[in-house]
């Protein structure tokens, strides 16, 4: 049994008008349909409209679909009870794009941090400290940032702290959407690295969604794309893509820019543009 | 070969932030030339010093509360403390600036074609109609289409590429000497990003205009610059030619920052389709 199964997901926004108004309502997601095993990573790709956020949102419960399913470890995201759900957001965290309004400014990290646990978990003073140190430490931050406040974060540090507190209470997947986009390349690359590594220790999931092939062929087990709210293609071998000629697809692999000055105006291969000889 | 005189001369540019604890240095000793129709690349991470370079360039720093010392001359004009008046008639004209989140480039307010128009009749000494089509014809050389109905609407109607798009083809109808971009396509998806450097790429070959291209993308340089300056900490550590950047990289921030990027590996399949 798959981790997430997500089942012909279909849904407009606003679709609730008044019967006096005529108005087109075009489909955001249109049947979509994906899994996720446990313990691996699905890459969501697809330029903005594509509906990937959107999805996010189905998957995480925060917008019912008006039709298909989202069943997550078992059960339907949208038929459970309360406990379950409760139960369920546990297990299923998310960490945002925009890091600075993702978290309270007048909270500090240690705060930040400790708000599921403190929510979820009855933890001594002593025993939270000691989880919120070691969360601290896991995504490359110390204890000593621990009382300072978000202005004194960089984006890219303050990520992390929103993947500690993702962290906290032991999820078995993350939804990551577009949550490296707002970093620069360096900090990108860091953060990717550490989100691998979180992964292979904690036999996490992953929904990476973004729009840049390169961070999501760096981290996805499996590469899905979307295009106008369908799924336009799923490669369990992620180098399909490259190859593939599937427009939509197509078009995101043609628009990556060069690895090297060399490969600026390419009339090779467009595999060759991806490439990098040393 | 015949060496052109540069666009933009830079020369000793410091930066300083003034505090109640004196002057705290921002940028060190920046030296830049821009040819024209050539690209200066200027990449570095954030907190670097690209953009206080940018602004300082275009006098758009607040004199109270920063000390921009060096000359920076525009065709030979020197700009540093020239009087406002005078900047306001160079900025737009002589130098474009592309700035990184296209919404704020605009006022919500007013529609694109009131802001066009505005822009082009503040710099030259159109009439309104004559103003008009120079705004449709410059909205039709970015590829957008419907200009004219493009015109009637209001930034927010507008997607981020399109927006920057827009932003460009104001900066080309005036003719600019220089164009800073600044992060032109940080804000924009992949779809777009490739579409707004090759019309950026137009605009250097065919109005000769020179460019500073400030970006944290190695992608963004890759395909466009021909020159770059790598930027830490407020100062150049490495400038060399795009390719020889790449291939030969001199300073051990430069050897990081290409090694900064999620890469593909080396896979054996994609191996054989190297030229």
């Amino acid at each position: 049994m798959s981790l997430l199964e997500v089942k012909d997901i279909t849904h407009s926004y606003g679709a609730s008008h008044s019967f006096w108004r005529k108005q087109d309502v075009k489909p955001v997601l249109s049947g979509v349909s994906l899994s996720i095993e446990e313990g691996t990573c699905l890459g969501l790709l697809g330029s903005s409209g594509a509906g990937k956020s959107t999805l996010g949102k189905v998957i995480l419960g925060l917008e019912k679909p008006q039709q298909g399913q989202v069943i997550f470890q078992g059960q339907d995201v949208y038929a459970m009870d309360a406990k379950s759900r409760q139960q369920m957001r546990r297990n299923l965290q998310v960490v945002f794009q925009d890091s600075y309004s993702s978290v309270n400014p007048r909270l500090t990290a240690e705060k930040i941090i400790a708000e599921p646990l403190e929510n979820y978990e009855k933890l001594s003073a002593g025993e939270q400290n000691r989880a919120i140190a070691s969360l601290l430490e896991q995504v490359g931050l110390s204890s000593s940032d621990m009382k300072k406040y978000p202005r004194e974060f960089s984006g890219g540090q303050l990520q992390r702290i929103n993947i500690a507190r993702a962290l906290a209470l032991k999820p078995k997947m993350i939804v990551l959407d577009e949550s490296v986009s707002s970093l620069d390349m360096v900090t990108q690359t860091t953060i990717l690295n550490l989100l691998q590594d979180l992964k292979t220790m904690h036999g996490l999931s992953y929904l990476f969604i973004t729009h840049d092939i390169r961070a999501a062929y760096s981290i996805s087990d499996t590469m899905a794309i979307m295009d106008n709210g369908q799924i336009a293609g799923v490669f369990h071998d992620k180098d399909e893509v490259f190859t593939s000629q599937q427009p939509a697809v197509k078009s995101l692999v043609d628009a990556m820019l060069p690895e090297h000055p060399r490969y600026r105006n390419a009339a090779a291969p467009k595999e060759a543009k991806k490439l990098f000889s040393r | 070969m015949h060496t052109q005189p540069n666009v933009l001369q830079v020369d000793n540019l410091n930066i300083a932030a003034k505090s109640s604890r004196g002057a705290l240095p921002l940028v060190r000793n920046v030296n830049l030339e821009l040819k024209p129709g050539k690209v200066l690349g200027l990449i570095g991470e954030s907190g670097s010093g690209k953009t206080v370079t940018s602004m300082a360039l275009m006098q758009l720093l607040d004199q109270r509360a920063m000390q921009v010392q060096g000359s920076i001359q525009l065709n030979g004009q020197e700009l540093n403390g020239l009087a406002p008046k005078a900047m306001r008639n160079i900025r737009g004209k002589e130098i474009g600036f592309i700035m990184q989140n296209p919404m704020n480039a605009f006022t919500p307010v007013y529609t694109i074609g009131n802001q066009f128009v505005e822009t082009i009749r503040t710099h030259t000494g159109l009439g309104k109609k004559q103003a008009v089509e120079l705004a449709i014809a410059s909205l039709e050389s970015m590829n957008l289409e419907e200009p004219a109905k493009l015109m009637k609407k209001y930034p927010f109607q507008l997607s981020g590429g399109m927006l920057q798009r827009v932003m460009i083809a104001i900066s080309m109808s005036l003719r600019p000497a220089v164009v800073i971009a600044d992060e032109p396509t940080t804000a924009l998806d992949v779809t777009n990003q490739l579409q707004v450097l090759k019309e950026l790429d137009r605009l250097r070959t065919e109005c000769g205009t020179a460019i500073l291209l400030i970006s944290h993308d190695l992608g963004v340089i890759s395909q466009l610059a021909d020159e770059v300056a790598v930027m830490r900490r407020g100062e150049i550590v490495e400038q060399a030619e795009v390719c020889d950047l790449f291939d030969r990289p001199q300073h051990e921030y430069t050897k990081k920052l290409l090694q900064a990027r999620p890469m593909f590996s080396g896979n054996e399949a994609l191996s054989r389709l190297v030229i």
